[in-house]
């Protein structure tokens, strides 16, 4: 099915079980720990030997010497794989014409765009890029003879600091620059201005489940069962790798302990698991150990912003610059943090622009909202600062600065599919009590404690992917639902059955569900907040083929009415479950998307508001409350939609407060590589926090009217907290992470 | 319990003595290690006999099993989960004794004769503990890494409160009660990064509450 | 984790025996510490005496001064819930119940703590130069990510930090370490005197000689006071102090001890004769040398002890 013209009337519109907070499909299986991840397939593999990498002790360099003499005589050792016996793999080609294919997405994707080569060479690239991989019989003899493999390198000058690469940073080809009317005019000429800098940090996605992979071989044909969020970028990247066919190699990611953006990608679990398994001819194992997570697998590139507003005394925008410097390894994209100031307010003058440095820093990836996340906190950061300079209350300001169309695009009239980012503010600031705050800093205190309110505005970009779903009607009239979609924590499982049990008019528990296997249909798997929105519309278009199989089948019109396990036309009512009285109805489809993305600005939005308490005696910032409004299209599930949301604000308030990869930039790499020193927000960090959804329905999104949510909800957190902690104390601190130490110093003196 | 300098001498030496030798002497593999080469032997395996979710096991252990790979890959009880191995997010919690622990730092050898119930001894899917109805109920989990971890954790922890154990924020420490407060600041060595802290926190008051639905 | 031989200790004795008679032969109690180390191989024990079972180390019970004695394995958590101590010494019980989390109180024991080691990201990081890891390799962290470190009585070897918040209370506490030898002698250190500085030697940490086992942590008859336990930290719980101050306050009594400022746990009790927060502060941190990043804890120290004297904080 081609979705390319607005959505009509469809069944989804009943919302008899589309929408309602149904409990996840998967709860019972997790809360009981039976859910199977990756690494706990002891019943297909029970002769698994265990694989531990070996990861690199220098940023940049060679490797000088390496003896694994006393690894492969240690106690079990079966195989040490180093650059010296690992099979020749394959990178990413150069996109050109000949080597191109067509993506799931039908856009051309490079081949082996997912490759992830490991022990080619003794070149290291990257601290804690894989240079051995030891496996034995236990997990404790593989671990134990992983430190016997002595490696000694030759450290090469890198780049490891942004700072410094920044000077040098060429134009990102990665982002869309726009220089629209007369920025540096318009800026100079203006009333009220701020022109500031904000700075964000490294971060890591930690998600709580380790990469990891089982690897089994039969024949030819490869078996993983691998943590990764896209099942067949998955396949794609560990067949080119290995330079063997995609069909060769099946991925199962049936339980993934998170991702955030951490597992788009292949790494050494994935691709050494399977060289091993291949020379043993036996399964193996392998989770990345989780210090070595932070330097061998992606992060949140940094990234330094200056942000140039300016504004007449009634607030309007007239000039909007931003302009981002961030650094990744070559070809990497960095973070693309100016994206987000192309569509969230007016302006006509305007100067958006990305420059990115080569850092010899890890490989920099997704982590949840690329680009807002650390984009909106300078921009709202700035806002909030133009706010004060005008004396104006920050709600307003948006307002009055709303758009209803795309603001940069010139050559076109492009509108919004469906913007209530205005509604959100009115909602959330409503519900918080926005009208209440004190806008002079330093004004309320709770005892030691100074109490300040800030907000923010968020923007989320909605992308869409090709998704393909097969659902069966079995025999007794359950249905059942296969898809390579993934479910991260998102609740696909749980919203690509109730899209299902709606478009066949039966109960959710008549509805089975299985996800995440490459043998299923190729699905848009979880990423960029496509995946609920994607792979449900995926699920509508193969329920209409059944619908129109079964109609077919049992001589009803085509577009009978699927309701109360009934197939209803004309008078006419016949069960459902007789359709597939003589054998089960199959059908499956896929999803496709012409040009609405195009022709409309499509975006989910949010607003903020947040209460923190910082300590005027030692400057430790807290959140006591939060207040955020989302409007996201239709919610198809309003618990897990909620729950999305409450991760997001979290992780927003982790990344105001306290999450900081250190760079070593001596050694090239991030020191604190472990959960006790990377710090994410633990329970007493989180208070009661407040979701407020915003009745939308997007008709330019897909069938299912829905966008985006999973990213949405740390869209703007770090501002509004930001924000907060400026109105406290009545110190702005631009720079990620508040931490206390950065108070301190313009704390009045106690007592 | 003196320290001593680890890293005072070279590995190789630390290693030791005839073997060395030999291993000088031994061509490097390049491919799978063959099995009859000179090698080193663990020491010998140890017996640990402990009841495990009310069932007795008996298990033949290298020494350095901890009792999260005990659980996990002897047991096949995965629902224990492995984030960190290093006493840092708490999604291997199991009640040893009566009491909630990091499994990834508990070596079962030390655990010969104690009764340790796992997430699987709490409750089945088609049998949910209170606990575990409570989270599905408030969605108290997202990924689920987490979940079996914050589950045990949880039922000690409501156990803590009862019998007056203060923590850390009891504005009183010979009279502590249950509260939210509490609740956070007991919970906090089990991280969520899906961070479905307040839905936990919820659940919990549920279960404390004895509500059913 | 290198491979390891065990055995149960069955008297303290017989623990401080058993590991002079294995080389490489660590003691472990709640393995909180010791476990996490060997996996990483920063700590490589060759032999584990199992102290756990050692017959009533794991008792508090009152000694015959009107003081406690703690058993030296404890666990953190009975002993922070332990009503003497929750009583008489709430500055004890504040401290144990802000380290780590309720799991791992319920696993650490009391001479365990004490023996914690250092957080500092460089021993915790086999491929860097240590000088407490590796002796003679350098000090990654004097020139390095230093933030959370020592601030005094550091040295050109050593910035390390001692992370522990109860060592800080059994300081102010006047507390002391209770130990055995292999042949039988016991001796009594006090606390003041059981932690060393980092000097040229940062690989020495304690007093403690080869084979000497601590068998209890005594703490004197109570010396009443307001007593609390100020932890300032990077997120609400389940982080280590960037500074902690352990207090007893009252009619002609004022004792400080800080934590993650140094070595060990600090206290200066010159200055305890001064009056004021700034006063004391600066003489607890005479001789300060501190960096561009770890410099706030100055501040901090002086705030946090002057918040705490006039009863702001917990």
């Amino acid at each position: 099915m081609k979705f390319d013209k607005p959505a009509g009337p469809n069944p989804t519109d009943r919302m008899r079980i589309l929408g309602k907070p149904f409990d996840r499909v998967d709860g019972a299986i997790k809360v009981a720990g039976q859910a199977p991840y990756s690494y706990e397939y002891h019943d297909i593999a029970p002769n698994a030997a265990y694989g531990v990498m070996v990861g690199a002790g220098i940023g940049k360099g060679r490797i000088a010497t390496m003896d694994t003499r006393d690894a492969e005589r240690a106690p079990g050792v079966l195989l040490v794989l180093t650059h010296r016996n690992a099979p020749k793999m394959f990178g990413q080609q150069k996109k050109q014409n000949t080597t191109s294919q067509e993506s799931s997405e039908g856009s051309e994707e490079a081949k082996g765009a997912h490759a992830a080569p490991q022990l080619q060479g003794r070149d290291i690239k990257q601290h804690d890029e894989a240079v051995a991989f030891v496996v034995a019989e236990t997990f404790e003899q593989a671990t134990a003879a992983a430190h016997l493999v002595r490696i000694g390198y030759s450290a090469g000058k890198g780049r490891f600091s942004l700072t410094e690469g920044a000077r040098n940073a060429k134009p990102n080809p990665e982002a869309e620059d726009a220089h629209v009317g007369d920025f540096d005019g318009a800026f100079a000429a203006a009333a009220v201005k701020v022109d500031v800098t904000y700075t964000t940090p490294n971060q890591s996605q930690a998600m709580m489940e380790p990469h990891a992979t089982l690897a089994m071989w039969s024949g030819d044909q490869l078996t993983l069962h691998t943590s990764h969020q896209i099942t067949h970028w998955s396949t794609e990247g560990v067949a080119d790798t290995l330079g063997i066919p995609h069909d060769k190699v099946r991925c199962v990611c049936a339980y993934i302990g998170g991702g955030f953006g951490s597992k788009l990608e292949v790494y050494g679990d994935a691709v050494l698991s399977a060289v091993a398994a291949q020379k043993l001819g036996r399964p193996v194992k392998c989770a990345l150990t989780r210090p070595q997570i932070f330097n061998h697998t992606t992060h949140r590139p940094p990234t330094i912003q200056r942000l140039q507003l300016a504004a007449g005394r009634d607030g309007r925008l007239l000039a909007m610059g931003h302009t981002t410097w961030t650094g990744d390894q070559e070809g990497a994209r960095g973070e693309l943090a100016t994206e987000q100031s192309r569509l969230m307010y007016g302006g006509a003058n305007r100067k958006l622009e990305t420059y990115i440095a080569t850092l010899d820093l890890p490989k920099g990836g997704s982590m949840r909202a690329p680009g807002e996340a650390a984009g909106l906190f300078a921009l709202e950061g700035a806002m909030d600062e133009l706010a004060e300079a005008l004396d104006m209350d920050p709600v307003e300001l948006r307002i009055v600065n709303d758009v209803q169309q795309d603001p940069t695009t010139q050559d076109k009239v492009r509108p919004f599919s469906d913007r209530k980012l205005v509604e959100c503010m009115r909602q959330g600031a409503a519900k918080f009590g926005w009208d209440r705050r004190n806008r002079r800093p330093g004004q309320m205190r709770d005892g030691s404690l100074l109490i300040g309110h800030g907000m923010a505005g968020g923007i989320r970009n909605n992308m869409v992917k090709a998704s393909g779903t097969r659902v069966t009607l079995q025999s007794g009239g359950r249905v059942l639902v296969e898809t390579a979609m993934t479910d991260i924590g998102t609740g696909s499982y749980t919203i690509n059955a109730q899209t299902a049990a709606e478009m066949l008019g039966v109960p959710l528990d008549r509805v089975s569900i299985k996800l995440g296997d490459s043998l299923f249909p190729k699905a848009a798997g979880s990423g960029g907040s496509w995946g609920g929105n994607s792979s449900t519309a995926g699920t509508y278009a193969a329920c209409m083929a059944l619908r129109t199989a079964i109609a077919a089948r049992m001589g009803m019109p085509a577009d009978a009415e699927f309701v109360d396990g009934q197939i209803r036309a004309g008078g006419r009512s016949i069960p459902l479950a007789s359709a597939a009285a003589n054998g089960p109805v199959v059908a499956e489809d896929t999803i496709t998307y012409g040009d609405l993305e195009k022709t409309y600005a499509q975006a989910s939005f949010a607003a903020h508001f947040c209460e923190v308490a910082v300590s005027a005696v030692t400057g430790e910032v807290r959140v006591r409350r939060m207040t955020s409004a989302f409007s996201a299209g239709r919610i198809l599930n309003a618990k897990t939609a909620r729950s999305q949301c409450l991760g997001g604000m979290t992780m927003g308030i982790g990344a105001a407060l306290m999450e900081a990869l250190q760079v070593d930039e001596r050694f090239g790499y991030f020191a604190n590589h472990d959960l006790a020193e990377y710090h994410v927000p633990v329970h007493a960090d989180i208070p009661d926090l407040d979701v407020i959804f915003v009745d939308s329905l997007d008709t330019k999104s897909s069938p299912m009217k829905a966008r985006g949510v999973g990213e949405l909800g740390i869209c703007g957190v770090g501002a509004a907290v930001s924000s907060a902690v400026a109105n406290a104390t009545g110190v702005r601190v631009r720079d990620f992470p508040i931490t206390l130490d950065k108070l301190l110093p313009h704390l009045p003196k106690v007592a | 319990m003196h320290t001593e300098p680890t890293g005072g001498v070279s590995r190789r030496e630390i290693l030791g003595t005839g073997a060395a030798t030999a291993s000088m002497l031994a061509a490097p593999a390049m491919a799978a290690v063959t099995p009859d080469k000179a090698r080193e032997a663990d020491p010998p395996l140890v017996r640990v006999m402990l009841t495990v979710n009310g069932k007795p096991e008996n298990l033949t252990l290298d020494a350095r099993t901890t009792l999260l790979d005990m659980a996990r890959e002897h047991l096949k009880l995965t629902g224990s989960k492995k984030g960190c191995d290093h006493g840092q997010c708490g999604a291997c919690t199991m009640i040893v004794e009566g009491r909630r622990v990091n499994s990834c730092l508990s070596l079962a050898v030390m655990h010969d004769g104690d009764t340790i119930t796992t997430i699987e001894g709490l409750g089945t899917p088609d049998k949910l503990h209170p606990m575990q109805a409570a989270f599905v109920r408030h969605d108290g989990y997202q990924c689920g890494y987490c979940t079996p971890g914050q589950i045990v954790s949880a039922v000690a922890m409501l156990e803590e409160v009862r019998s007056g154990a203060p923590s850390f924020v009891s504005p009183d420490l010979e009279h502590a009660e249950y509260s939210d407060t509490e609740v956070r600041e007991r919970m906090s060595g089990n991280l969520c990064r899906c961070a479905a802290y307040p839905n936990i926190v919820a659940a919990i008051g549920d279960v404390h509450a004895g509500k059913k639905s | 984790m290198r491979a390891v031989t065990y055995e149960r200790a069955t008297s303290a004795q017989g623990a401080a025996q058993a590991s002079v008679g294995h080389k490489g032969a660590k003691f472990i109690g709640g393995g909180t510490n010791l476990l996490d180390l060997a996996k990483l191989e920063i700590e490589t024990p060759s032999h584990l005496v199992d102290v756990t079972r050692v017959p009533g180390l794991d008792r508090i019970a009152p000694t015959p001064d009107g003081g406690l004695r703690i058993g030296a394995t404890v666990r953190n958590a009975e002993l922070a819930a332990d009503p003497r101590v929750r009583r008489d010494y709430a500055v004890l019980s504040r401290a144990l119940l802000s380290g780590a989390s309720a799991q791992l109180r319920n696993k650490a024991t009391t001479a365990g703590n004490l023996l914690q080691r250092t957080r500092c990201l460089y021993f915790y990081d086999t491929t860097k130069p240590c000088n407490k890891r590796v002796p003679g390799s350098g000090c990654s962290a004097i020139g390095g990510l230093n933030r959370t470190l020592a601030i005094v009585g550091v040295s050109d070897d050593c910035i390390a930090h001692h992370p522990s918040d109860m060592a800080v209370a059994m300081r102010v506490l006047d507390a002391g370490v209770e130990t055995v030898m292999p042949d039988g002698a016991t001796r009594t250190i006090p606390i003041a005197d059981f932690h060393t500085l980092p000097g040229k030697t940062p690989w020495i940490e304690t007093t403690l000689k080869p084979g000497e086992f601590i068998t209890a942590v005594t703490l004197p008859k109570p010396v009443g006071g307001r007593q609390s336990y100020t932890k300032v930290r990077d997120r609400a719980s389940y982080a280590f102090a960037l500074v902690s101050v352990a207090a007893i306050t009252g009619p002609g009594l004022q004792r400080f001890a800080f934590g993650s400022i140094a070595h060990k746990p600090w206290r200066v009790e010159d200055a305890e004769r001064l009056k004021g927060a700034d006063a004391i502060a600066d003489r607890v941190l005479t001789g300060a040398r501190s960096t561009d990043q770890n410099r706030f804890k100055i501040a901090l120290v002086h705030r946090t002890l002057d918040a705490t004297m006039r009863g702001e904080t917990a």
